[in-house]
């Protein structure tokens, strides 16, 4: 469905839930976020979200776990822990069983992870498979981590490199070298849980994850939600091994170019950044890590923590006053 | 979460809308190189990318290339045309669009005179058939400078309609401050880049106006370069 008319039907549904009319809904579709955050009690809030998504990997138990992965990783970016979850599936019948149960087992195993339960789910028939999660976490109401609370003066970091989807789209056009995708999975795999546990345990003014508006486009809503202009220096960035490689070879899925025509406004680069480091910036991540705002010396002690978690969190620039990004280099 | 997650709402990817265009879903799996057809200047193996998402067509169009000679990809959206033709030109090729009922062709060849891939600029001029450009000034002629500026407009614009085009445009003294950023002829020189016309600016020139990180098209070179092409070019013209 092609945005504007997606935009175009959810506008009704606005005015059918008007945000004074039901006050338990902290973040819904008035107030965007990651995920949507309703209180139940003064120190319960419920975290519902759900994503799924078409294999992005060929291997059946990575793909439900990376889909899984994805799929949690907004109830971490509010700064939730996971509590249940239900399978999304839609399978071809001609899919053999024991692939279907790969995917499923890859789902599952993350869930036992996160710490939630697996607890049933649906299936239809699909021409091409589709798995996810619907989720449900939990998270004190006045402990949500939002994306418009940065601050000029935080610093900015990141808690996995980019350039996995890049990665990952170019090895399902059998343009990958293996010995690049292996990583690139491991990261997808990985959960945003030891993240965003420390990010709450430290305390951060704003949280979001990387995922389909690549980091210029998260970093969009960022700056705008927060009202501020976030500075990232392209040497800081951390990027998975072959992401520079394939953009060089500018194999970029057309998420890049929508990314690029709906942000590029808001995003201003150094002259000397070269067109397809511009390109790999605004490319669509699967599963992607944390972008986190925080006070240089809360910035510290978060850092400090990740090291001793084995959870990098690579500062990757600032907030200032302002609107929109720029990139620098140093 | 949900809803318009996967794709940001407020854009719009421009996708071609020509009759007998694309049925809404796309074509499935096409775009198999269809083998070599007679076209134009030669023989070229066609890539049917209609239907297929980026990268696939960026992918299949640089099998085909890898196996030598022309290639023309056929796509059906700008996504796919912008993709293809920065990949091949990036590559040091050159490509020719033309948007045709059905979709847009990419003639995609090695330059007729070698030794211009993008990356490489002006270290090889051979003797040969090169047209160079040489642009000395921001403004065309003398006598009234607004009207010269008026005319250096025009004649960009007219530049990438009319043959030949110039194999390389070089850019010295007050003329790199069209190759930089504010420029009023920078549409129209990316338009020629994107044909596979190399620009080259003096460093020299760009640093005295101040200019140096303002290039905005083509590459910044020096008076070593600039003199080696002028010398092998198979014919200068004098702006």
């Amino acid at each position: 469905m092609a945005p504007e008319a997606l935009a175009h039907v959810l506008r009704p549904l606005h005015d059918l839930f008007r945000a004074d009319q039901f006050p338990a809904l902290l973040v819904g579709l008035e107030v965007s976020d990651d995920a949507a955050v309703y209180r139940v009690s003064g120190d319960v809030a419920v975290i519902q979200t759900l994503d799924f998504f078409t294999p992005v990997v060929d291997d059946p138990y990575d793909y439900g776990a990376i889909a899984a992965a994805n799929a949690m990783s907004d109830v971490y970016a509010m700064g939730g822990e996971v509590a249940l979850a239900l399978n999304i599936c839609g399978f071809p019948p001609s899919l053999p069983a024991e692939t279907i149960a790969e995917i499923l087992r890859g789902g599952a195993e993350r869930v036992l992870e996160a710490g939630g339960v697996l607890a049933g789910g649906h299936t239809v028939d699909d021409e091409e498979p589709k798995y996810g999660l619907s989720v449900m976490g939990l998270v004190h109401p006045d402990r949500i981590l939002i994306k418009g609370g940065a601050r000029p003066g935080d610093l900015l970091a990141l808690t996995k490199p980019l350039g996995a989807g890049l990665i990952a789209t170019a090895a399902k056009g059998d343009a990958a070298d293996p010995a690049h995708l292996l990583p690139a999975v491991a990261s997808m795999k990985r959960l945003n849980r030891e993240a965003a546990r420390l990010a709450q345990q430290v305390g951060v003014h704003a949280c979001t994850d990387i995922t389909g508006f690549a980091l210029l486009g998260h970093g969009c809503e960022m700056a705008e939600k927060s009202g501020v202009r976030l500075r990232l220096h392209l040497d800081r960035l951390p990027f998975l091994e072959g992401a520079i490689r394939y953009a060089d070879e500018w194999l970029f899925p057309a998420g890049t170019c929508r990314n690029a025509a709906c942000f590029g406004s808001q995003v201003g680069f150094a002259a000397e950044i070269s067109e397809e480091l511009r390109q790999l910036l605004f490319t669509p991540e699967t599963s992607g890590g944390l972008l986190v705002a925080a006070p240089p010396e809360r910035m510290d002690r978060l850092a400090a923590a990740g090291r001793g978690a084995g959870q990098p969190f690579w500062v990757v620039g600032e907030v200032t006053a302002g609107e929109g990004i720029e990139v620098v280099r140093e | 979460m949900g809803h318009g997650r996967s794709e940001p709402q407020s854009c719009r990817a421009t996708e071609l809308q020509g009759a007998g265009g694309r049925d809404g879903t796309g074509r499935g799996a096409r775009g198999k190189e269809d083998g070599a057809s007679g076209d134009g200047g030669g023989m070229s193996t066609i890539v049917d990318a209609r239907g297929l998402a980026c990268p696939q067509p960026v992918i299949r169009t640089r099998k085909a290339l890898q196996a030598g000679g022309a290639v023309t990809t056929i796509v059906d959206s700008e996504i796919s045309r912008q993709n293809v033709t920065r990949m091949a030109e990036k590559a040091g090729y050159r490509v020719l669009v033309e948007r045709r009922e059905d979709g847009i062709y990419l003639d995609i060849r090695q330059p007729e005179t070698p030794g211009l891939p993008s990356g490489a600029p002006a270290a090889v001029a051979p003797a040969g058939g090169t047209l160079v450009l040489l642009v000395s000034s921001e403004t065309m002629g003398r006598g009234d400078e607004p009207l010269g500026g008026i005319l250096i407009r025009g004649f960009f614009h007219a530049l990438g309609e009319v043959q030949p085009l110039p194999d390389i445009i070089i850019f010295l003294n007050s003329g790199v401050k069209l190759a930089a950023a504010g420029s009023p002829v920078l549409d129209d020189l990316r338009a020629l880049a994107e044909r596979g016309v190399a620009i080259l600016s003096c460093g020299t020139c760009l640093g005295h106006f101040g200019l140096k990180e303002q290039c905005a098209v083509g590459e910044i070179s020096n008076m070593y370069a600039i003199a080696e092409t002028l010398l092998g070019a198979g014919k200068v013209v004098n702006l």
